[in-house]
């Protein structure tokens, strides 16, 4: 009972907090507090009603006992993000990304593809691609490689939509302008298109590194070799071993935000001239 | 329309492509038989027997054709469409967990889109939040979300609809958020001076504006519920569903089945996002908005 009081004051607490917080004029600081605090209200109202309702840690084991199996079970995780994120998903993705960069570049050359691969690329890339797993882990066999072709498949076409959406992304006037600059094809490419569609190459880059940390672990469901995090997980999950799935869950989450944060960061350094990236502190 | 004629082009440019490649990976394994027959193959030889494997490395497009006319058109012909081994049967499954994951997911979204922009403390404390959550691979946690929630008694389609609800609730909340602030200060200033109230601003101009977003979003969110409820059928061990046929598919090394059930799930696809494009046209020229 005194646990579940203790939620409800750390909740009323936590939500008092911010609202006087989100009421002040915005800082980076508050900005940065705000969810901070909530996330640490959720975390704590997790371990006390798991505590206060004696939900048995097999079922929802609290924080705690996550930290503590993470802390405890350091070399397992470093061993499957290796064997996850930097081979599977880090290599498909770099590959994918790569391809269809270059595909998008060679598309904007000719309209005649252009109209004809735009809607079939984006019908493709609104199809669960991740049905694929199986046929490409039959074709690469179980280690990492299929998983990175899996994540070249499912990288591909958002970012192929993107970039070549973004190439068109020139008004006339600036065209005119290299023109008259006598600037070739390839020099308005790098001087005026390529530019222009960065903040669409980025958006394409986000949508994949999130894709990309999906597809690497679910492929692993797929046949793996006795390591990684999909592995890990389904085979955690048939042990009951709860604890251990949600330290790999935790390191998935920390992953992928890195991943995300990482590009978003290299977007502000390269777009910094774009209207969304104005004006921002 | 003008765009018909590059489309076929390309999708033909792919048929030969999968044609071509069918012929290149299913090659070894035809030398290898005819060796072992003793048998020098042509090249009409070798093609024909790639074409006709029973477990090709790729199969060719008629293969899975004729397996996805044998498993839905031949069985209703003979009245039984709705059978186990009928893939019309495992859409069904599948569908059912997408669609009520899409309701559950659509309406979670448009809950926090108002709370977000009604609610400053919601705003400035869960959006973050929401978009940290994306970034997670949450397709991670779906074989615990089922093991849990059979632990707990809730089996069938409720855990499968719980991960096509993560996976969908998001692209609604984005877009939402947007749709809702996306009247002019202009109108808010309207409203305000024929003194409505904050409901009927809410009736009157914030929702209504927000319809092109809504629509936007829930394409996205139904394509990404698909995904989670064939994800979401992976872990039961195969029981029922286009993801259980790929898996199962997988264990017995049935290519073709493999692909019809891919075909299967794509088109799947194609119908709801389509279904919803016909509602977003429909709804937007009433409102005069298209």
């Amino acid at each position: 009972m005194g646990w579940l009081v203790f939620a409800l004051g750390v909740w009323a607490g936590g939500w008092w907090l911010n609202h006087v917080l989100a009421h002040r004029p915005k800082t980076r600081l508050t900005r940065l507090a705000v969810p901070v605090i909530f996330g640490v209200t959720i975390l704590m109202i997790w371990e006390a009603v798991v505590h206060g309702l004696e939900i048995s840690p097999i079922l929802l084991p609290p924080p705690s006992q996550i930290a503590v199996t993470f802390a405890a079970k350091t070399d397992i995780l470093w061993e499957d993000f290796v064997q996850t994120v930097i081979k599977g998903a880090l290599t498909g993705y770099v590959i994918g990304c790569g391809a269809a960069f270059l595909i998008a570049v060679a598309i904007d050359r000719f309209p005649f593809l252009q109209r004809g691969l735009l809607p079939v690329g984006n019908f493709v890339a609104a199809l669960p691609i991740i049905g694929m797993a199986p046929i490409l882990v039959m074709w690469f066999g179980f280690d990492w490689q299929s998983k990175a072709a899996v994540v070249v498949v499912m990288v591909f076409f958002p970012m192929l939509v993107n970039t070549v959406q973004g190439l068109q992304d020139t008004n006339a006037m600036q065209r005119d302008l290299m023109r008259t600059y006598a600037a070739g094809y390839w020099m308005t490419l790098l001087k005026l298109r390529l530019p222009a569609a960065m903040p669409f190459i980025f958006n394409g880059l986000k949508i994949g590194s999130t894709l990309a940390l999906i597809g690497a672990i679910v492929a692993e469901f797929f046949g793996s070799p006795i390591k990684g995090m999909g592995f890990r997980i389904s085979t955690s999950v048939g042990q009951l071993a709860l604890d251990l799935v949600w330290a790999e869950i935790a390191v998935a989450a920390m992953a992928g935000s890195a991943f995300y944060g990482g590009i978003a960061l290299l977007e502000k350094a390269m777009t910094f001239w774009h209207p969304s990236q104005r004006g921002r502190t | 329309m003008r765009n018909v004629v590059p489309i076929l082009t390309v999708v033909c440019t792919l048929l030969v492509i999968w044609y071509a490649a069918a012929v290149w990976l299913n090659a070894p394994w035809a030398y290898n038989k005819a060796e072992r027959a003793g048998i020098e193959l042509n090249f009409a030889d070798l093609v024909s027997d790639t074409w006709s494997q029973d477990k090709p490395k790729l199969p060719a497009p008629h293969q899975v054709g004729a397996e996805i006319w044998k498993t839905t058109g031949e069985m209703v012909l003979n009245g039984r469409g709705f059978s186990k081994r009928s893939l019309i049967y495992h859409s069904w499954v599948t569908f059912s967990a997408t669609a009520l994951g899409f309701l559950l997911g659509t309406g979670l979204g448009i809950a926090l889109a108002i709370g977000i922009v009604y609610n400053r403390t919601m705003d400035m404390s869960v959006m973050p939040w929401v978009i940290a959550s994306q970034t997670i691979p949450i397709l991670a946690i779906a074989p615990m979300i089922i093991v849990v929630l059979n632990a707990v008694g809730i089996s069938g389609l409720l855990p499968k609809a719980m991960i096509s609800m993560y996976l969908s609730f998001f692209p609604v909340v984005v877009g939402m958020v947007k749709g809702l602030r996306s009247p002019a200060p202009m109108q808010l200033d309207q409203m305000r001076t024929w003194s409505a109230t904050p409901a009927q601003t809410f009736w009157r101009l914030r929702l209504p504006s927000s319809m092109p977003y809504l629509f936007a979003s829930l394409k996205i969110g139904m394509a990404a519920s698909l995904v989670g409820a064939i994800v979401g059928e992976l872990p039961t061990g195969a029981v029922a569903g286009l993801g259980a046929r790929l898996l199962a598919g997988s264990y017995y090394g049935q290519t073709i089945q493999i692909w019809s059930a891919l075909i299967m799930a794509a088109t799947l696809a194609a119908i709801l996002v389509g279904l919803i494009g016909v509602l977003q046209r429909i709804t937007l020229k009433r409102m005069g908005m298209a």
